[in-house]
């Protein structure tokens, strides 16, 4: 299958491993995986601080570069949603519905399109998952703890890393709880996205996890941040690093 | 705005003891509401059916507002309507005027936080006492309420018992729940017994009957309307719901929601008034027919104000419900804020929450709560120059992979720089509270491509 590696811009310039991760492991699964290096952001940081023009042009740019593609990958779940999500208002419904249909994030991409769990991953360590709330609750990834219809068992995320040789799942409490980061909140709230996020670093280190993994780069940037500020915590690692990783971190 | 915002979060609810025990309450309340729902078999088809009631009834609000009013006028009500916060202000108090009335037993109603009746009855010497315990303990405090269903929340036992000693006598460093609510009840019962009027709010209006439907846990609204000569009740015009069986959706999830309880302890049905009594009925509007008029958002005047979202809410929960700084606090009050205040510092609430989605996902009328958060972020809240003018040119090199790529070689070249505090350094919020990432060595097209030449040499 055919892969169009939409990586966004912060992964591309801050967390480079993640972007590299997600082709060797697609490859892997036998994808053949390309990246267009025409792309540069999704629109999202302006989407959310509320600058609907520049989302506009950048989600246009971003919806004509991947307009011929079988299927565009990505390892962040909030720019997947809002790819799926908020497109509509910002270059209509038609384009967006095509598009959103073709846009997956990684981790839902190798269950749900190549139907895999066991992707051969080996890593035998102790990992707690950060469920991010975009890939939730909007690309329903897992099952919201405030959600009251029946669980129709485990989230895609999860049942991806249960399949991982070695590796011991940790539940830390309040497990699906933000974790502050918010993108333009943090910069606007610098108090209270730090006071979310060191309560979420506390309770993964209380589950006991050398690990926190995840789906969003942002999160796991802003709870890293946190982390090497504290001096203690569980390190952060991407999907994507956990499923290809072979002999271990 | 923002900046105040955060400032006033960290000043009103200190890191420490009194920030960990508001986040734990608050977060109870979730769980709770959590259980119920899933206790009751009918809860998502309830929310659901809620939603459509809800809208239904918005689309035709003409129609049952003035149903409503023939209904309740009929039974014996007078029904008046107030336009904005100071007609409700000038209606009531020349009614209390009229009968001579000094003292006013007062039950919760957001509706009167919203339009300062209080402060409005005091100045023309109306005496105005709280009777819900939770806004009793923030009036003696000379503060609003932080939560729109507990509004004292953010209050410990200890502040309480403090307080209690100094207004009501009650035993120096008693703290206990029992003796100090036992203290409260004392000294509210002989206010109620000499109360001239009631004032109440209302959970909804039913048009088919012209009821009034007033949901408390304490009693408190029910001991006020039975004592007093006059009761006024005030509401905002989205209140009417169309009949009396729509109640069997709106009483099964409301308490579900706030508390988790199966139902409020008390859920009075009141048609007309009482014989020998007075009835008064005033339905605001305080900005709510232009938020009517507004197809993307109208739905928040679905609300039925259980506080579910404000439960759930990482930044509430750690902010407290003052640092919004108006009536109505967490998810739904910044999606209300622009609607219903002019205020800008008020219309840039929006930009208040991680937009994490669960406030949406708790609501019981199904309120598209944090979507609406970003929409009102791209219409109306006045954003700063400043940020107009970087989100401008940060756009401007997005657009252009050869600038960004640039930018990218430059941030990493002067990387070393950025973990420095400067004034002018753009991750300067970044190095509030958090470590600089680790260098990320080169970007990942840079070594994509590298990786793609090492294959195709030979």
């Amino acid at each position: 299958m055919d892969v169009e590696l939409f990586i966004p811009c912060y992964v591309d310039q801050l967390a480079p491993q993640v972007g590299l991760a997600s082709a060797a492991l697609l490859e892997r699964l036998g994808c053949r995986v390309r990246f267009d290096p025409r792309q540069t952001c999704c629109g999202q940081p302006f989407v959310t601080s509320g600058a609907r023009e520049e989302a506009a042009r950048l989600a246009r740019r971003h919806a004509s570069l991947f307009q011929g593609a079988d299927a565009v990958v990505c390892p962040s779940a909030s720019c997947v949603a809002t790819v799926r999500h908020r497109y509509t208002d910002l270059i209509g419904e038609a384009e967006a519905k095509a598009l959103a249909a073709r846009t997956f994030e990684l981790g839902e991409f190798i269950s749900r399109v190549l139907n895999r769990r066991d992707v051969g991953a080996r890593f035998p360590h102790k990992v707690a998952l950060l469920e991010s709330c975009h890939g939730l609750r909007e690309l329903e990834l897992g099952w919201p703890s405030e959600r009251t219809s029946r669980a129709p068992g485990v989230g895609v995320t999860e049942s991806l890393l249960r399949a991982v040789d070695g590796l011991e799942l940790c539940e830390a409490e309040r497990r699906d709880e933000c974790c502050g980061f918010g993108g333009a909140f943090s910069v606007e709230f610098p108090e209270l996205s730090a006071r979310i996020g060191r309560a979420k670093l506390a309770a993964l280190s209380a589950s006991g996890a050398e690990f926190v993994t995840g789906t969003d780069v942002s999160c796991l940037l802003h709870l890293d941040g946190l982390r090497r500020r504290a001096g203690a915590g569980p390190r952060p690692l991407h999907l994507a690093e956990i499923l290809a990783s072979r002999a271990g971190a | 705005m923002s900046a105040a915002f955060d400032r006033r979060a960290a000043q009103l609810l200190p890191a420490g003891d009194r920030l960990t025990a508001h986040d734990s309450a608050v977060f109870a309340l979730r769980l709770k509401r959590d259980a119920a729902g899933r206790a009751e078999p009918d809860f998502e088809r309830l929310r659901e059916q809620a939603r459509r009631i809800k809208a239904h009834a918005l689309d035709h609000l003409d129609v049952y507002l003035e149903r409503f009013e023939a209904r309740a006028q009929a039974a014996g009500a007078r029904v008046h309507f107030a336009g904005d916060a100071a007609d409700l202000q000038r209606i009531a108090l020349e009614l209390l005027a009229a009968r001579g009335a000094r003292r006013v037993v007062k039950s919760k109603s957001m509706l009167t936080e919203e339009c300062g009746l209080n402060p409005h009855l005091e100045r023309h010497g109306i005496e105005v006492v709280d009777t819900d315990l939770g806004e009793r303990i923030v009036q003696l405090g000379g503060e609003p309420p932080s939560h729109i269903i507990m509004p004292a929340i953010h209050r410990t036992r200890a502040d309480i018992g403090a307080l209690f000693e100094r207004e009501m006598g009650s035993a120096p460093g008693d703290t206990d729940p029992g003796r100090l609510t036992a203290a409260a009840r004392r000294d509210l019962r002989a206010r109620f017994l000499a109360a001239d009027a009631a004032i109440t709010g209302a959970n909804f209006a039913v048009a088919e009957t012209g009821t009034l439907v007033i949901v408390t846990n304490e009693g408190n609204a029910d001991l006020g309307m039975a004592l007093a000569p006059l009761h006024i009740a005030c509401l905002g015009i989205e209140k009417v719901v169309p009949g009396l069986a729509d109640l069997a959706v709106f009483l099964r999830l409301l308490a579900r929601s706030a508390t988790g309880q199966a139902i409020s302890a008390y859920t009075s049905l009141v048609t007309g008034p009482r014989p020998g009594a007075e009835l008064h009925v005033i339905l605001v509007d305080n900005g709510r027919t232009r938020l009517l008029a507004n197809p993307r958002h109208r739905s928040a005047l679905a609300c039925i104000r259980c506080g579910a979202c404000l439960n759930t809410c990482p930044v509430y929960r750690r902010a407290g419900g003052h640092a919004y700084g108006w009536a109505v606090p967490g998810p739904i009050g910044a999606v209300l804020a622009p609607a219903l205040t002019s205020s800008d510092e008020l219309r840039r609430l929006p930009f208040a929450s991680t937009l994490c989605g669960s406030c949406s996902a708790v609501c019981p009328v199904k309120i598209d709560l944090h979507d609406q958060l970003v929409a009102w972020r791209g219409s109306d809240s006045p954003r700063p120059a400043g940020a107009r003018r970087a989100a401008r040119w940060a756009a401007r090199i997005l657009a252009r992979p050869g600038l960004y790529r640039a930018a990218g070689f430059a941030a990493r070249a002067l990387w070393p720089l950025l973990g420095r505090s400067f004034p002018a350094n753009p991750a300067r919020a970044w190095l509030a509270a958090r470590a600089l990432p680790e260098h990320p060595g080169a970007s990942f097209r840079a070594r994509f491509r590298a990786r793609s030449s090492a294959r195709e040499a030979p």
